[in-house]
């Protein structure tokens, strides 16, 4: 997508967002709420027109089809809800017949399809379930099933978790990194939790204000975080919500004894003894505050938040040796 | 005695086509203008094809005729009821103002019952490539069915009252029943038979509807 804009009234909600989403990913695109993600979807799923800016899907521009080619291409994108969006009137079989219905697809291929589709979801046998004697990860299967049931090039997934309990989004989100894999699928996910990009998506970007503050590859970004929105999204990961808690109740009582430091490092570097080699080649000493390794696509990410003590000469050397061996060094007040 | 009952039993054998025929046409009349209403109204509302100038129109004209007192509706559409059924007297010709009367009641509650469908379902319907009929007739009606039998339940109820209205100026039933012989040829009993069938009758549509929707509610 090229320079996308969207405004509503005074406020600018989709700001000059040029994004390019590569094929055959889990692509995440992460923000708070009033960042302009929803716009954003509803743009690229072609819900609603640009005010300005261009989309294109491969090399076909679709922000300016006629009425009928519109129908036709949404036809081809899949496109799940945070509030599921289920048809209460049809049972679970029937809500995933729904789009091949429109599409004119012949009784009985309906039926094969659907039930072919129950089993890729693992709702086999609840075929006759009404809509509302499903738990929620049940309903968030029957519309990823309804989502693929006609093949779709595309799945966006708009905050398609968020109403989920952890445990049902991590299957959740598990079935759709599998569907990905084995139906070649494109699939962009619009979220507000980083543990969503962190568990599912290869891609990430990072929106504020209706525009791109962050764009890149999940592990880089874990990695070596850029903006203060990241890093913040990154500072209220489960893990190191009890590492954000210490940090703030010592934030006075150290004060005095040097700065914070926030260390970030990756792959081979989380076993390594660095900190240690760094404490014995110079004259400082490290507290360390809080810390965790996380699995980012397949590689692990560790963070450590920890004051480094000793004389200001030193220290500084210690951050640039630490720097040296590839540790990303934040410190606080200094970045943040 | 037998006379009471045989009178009483035609007058409510004529009021019940009455209210049959009326219930259906102003069906036929109110649904496609209460979902028009609907799908032209504000995109916030469920309007899917939002067209404000027709809907600001429409909704003008509903409004006026749903203020418009009963009674002089029906006396202004004398001549259209004689165009249509060749009379303006009797069942069949109150059947056309009723109709008419009630129609846009019928589009409002029609209008409300849709809009009462979950937006973001018709989003989805939207985002899965549903034509803007494909929508109507497969997502919004179907949606609002508990509440569109609920609106149905009520316009029939309202039917009965206006039609005992109609009795008032020549157009048979039970009203008609209850005014001529009632109280123009003072036969209380008359009276009380009338009145006491129709509001059996109420009661018994006003059960029969609640049970049908909350049936169809149970399925969900």
């Amino acid at each position: 997508m090229r320079h996308l804009n969207r405004i509503y009234g005074d406020l600018h909600a989709v700001h000059e967002i040029s994004l390019d989403i590569p094929s055959n990913t889990i692509y995440g695109i992460i923000g708070k709420s009033g960042a302009g993600k929803s716009t954003l979807v509803r743009l690229i799923s072609l819900l609603e027109r640009p005010d300005g800016g261009e989309i294109f899907y491969d090399d076909r521009r679709v922000d300016n089809l006629p009425k009928e080619d519109l129908i036709a291409q949404r036809r081809k994108i899949g496109m799940i809800f945070q509030n599921f969006n289920l048809f209460s009137s049809r049972n679970a079989a029937e809500n995933i017949a729904y789009p091949l219905e429109i599409s004119g697809v012949p009784k009985h291929e309906i039926t094969e399809r659907v039930a072919e589709l129950l089993d890729l979801v693992g709702l086999s046998g609840r075929d006759k379930a009404p809509i509302s004697t499903l738990s929620g990860g049940q309903k968030q299967r029957v519309a990823i099933a309804r989502a693929l049931a006609n093949h779709p090039d595309i799945l966006f997934c708009d905050e398609a978790t968020s109403a989920l309990d952890p445990q049902t989004t991590r299957s959740i989100l598990t079935l759709l990194s599998d569907l990905q894999k084995k139906m070649n699928l494109s699939v962009v996910m619009i979220t507000h939790q980083m543990e969503v990009v962190r568990d599912a998506c290869e891609h990430v970007a990072v929106l504020e204000n209706g525009a791109v503050v962050e764009e890149g590859k999940v592990l880089d970004v874990f990695a070596a975080p850029a903006s203060a929105t990241t890093k913040d999204f990154l500072a209220n990961l489960a893990p190191l919500a009890e590492a954000d808690e210490v940090k703030k109740d010592d934030m006075v009582r150290w004060s005095d004894e040097g700065g914070r430091f926030t260390l970030r490092f990756r792959g081979d570097l989380t076993g390594e003894p660095v900190l240690s080699r760094v404490q014995k080649r110079y004259e400082v000493e490290f507290n360390i505050r809080a810390g965790g390794v996380q699995r980012v696509s397949g590689e692990d990410v560790g963070t450590l938040i920890c004051d480094i003590i000793g004389e200001p000469d030193e220290v500084d050397k210690a951050v640039a040796a630490l720097e040296l061996s590839g540790i990303l060094v934040e410190e606080e007040g200094r970045q943040l | 005695m037998n006379m009471l009952f045989s009178l009483v039993w035609n007058a409510t054998v004529e009021t019940l086509a009455m209210v049959f025929a009326s219930t259906l046409f102003s069906l036929v009349l109110g649904l496609p203008l209460g979902i028009l209403l609907c799908v032209t109204g504000p995109e916030a509302q469920g309007g899917i094809i939002p067209k404000p100038l027709l809907n600001n129109v429409l909704g003008r004209i509903v409004n006026v005729l749903r203020s418009f007192p009963f009674i002089i509706l029906m006396i202004l559409l004398f001549p259209l009821s004689r165009i249509i059924v060749g009379t303006s007297i009797g069942t069949t010709a109150t059947i056309v103002p009723l109709s008419i009367a009630a129609a846009p009641f019928v589009a409002r509650i029609i209008e409300t019952a849709v809009k009462e469908v979950d937006p973001g379902v018709i989003q989805a319907a939207r985002a899965m490539g549903s034509t803007t009929m494909q929508i109507i007739a497969k997502v919004l009606i179907p949606e609002a069915m508990p509440s569109l039998v609920s609106g149905v339940t009520l316009t029939i109820i309202n039917l009965i009252g206006y039609s005992a209205m109609a009795g008032a100026i020549g157009g048979g039933g039970l009203g008609d029943l209850a005014i001529r012989y009632g109280y123009q040829r003072f036969r209380p009993d008359v009276m009380l038979v009338s009145v006491i069938v129709i509001l059996v009758l109420v009661e018994v549509v006003q059960v029969v509807g609640n049970k049908i929707s909350a049936k169809m509610m149970a399925k969900r």
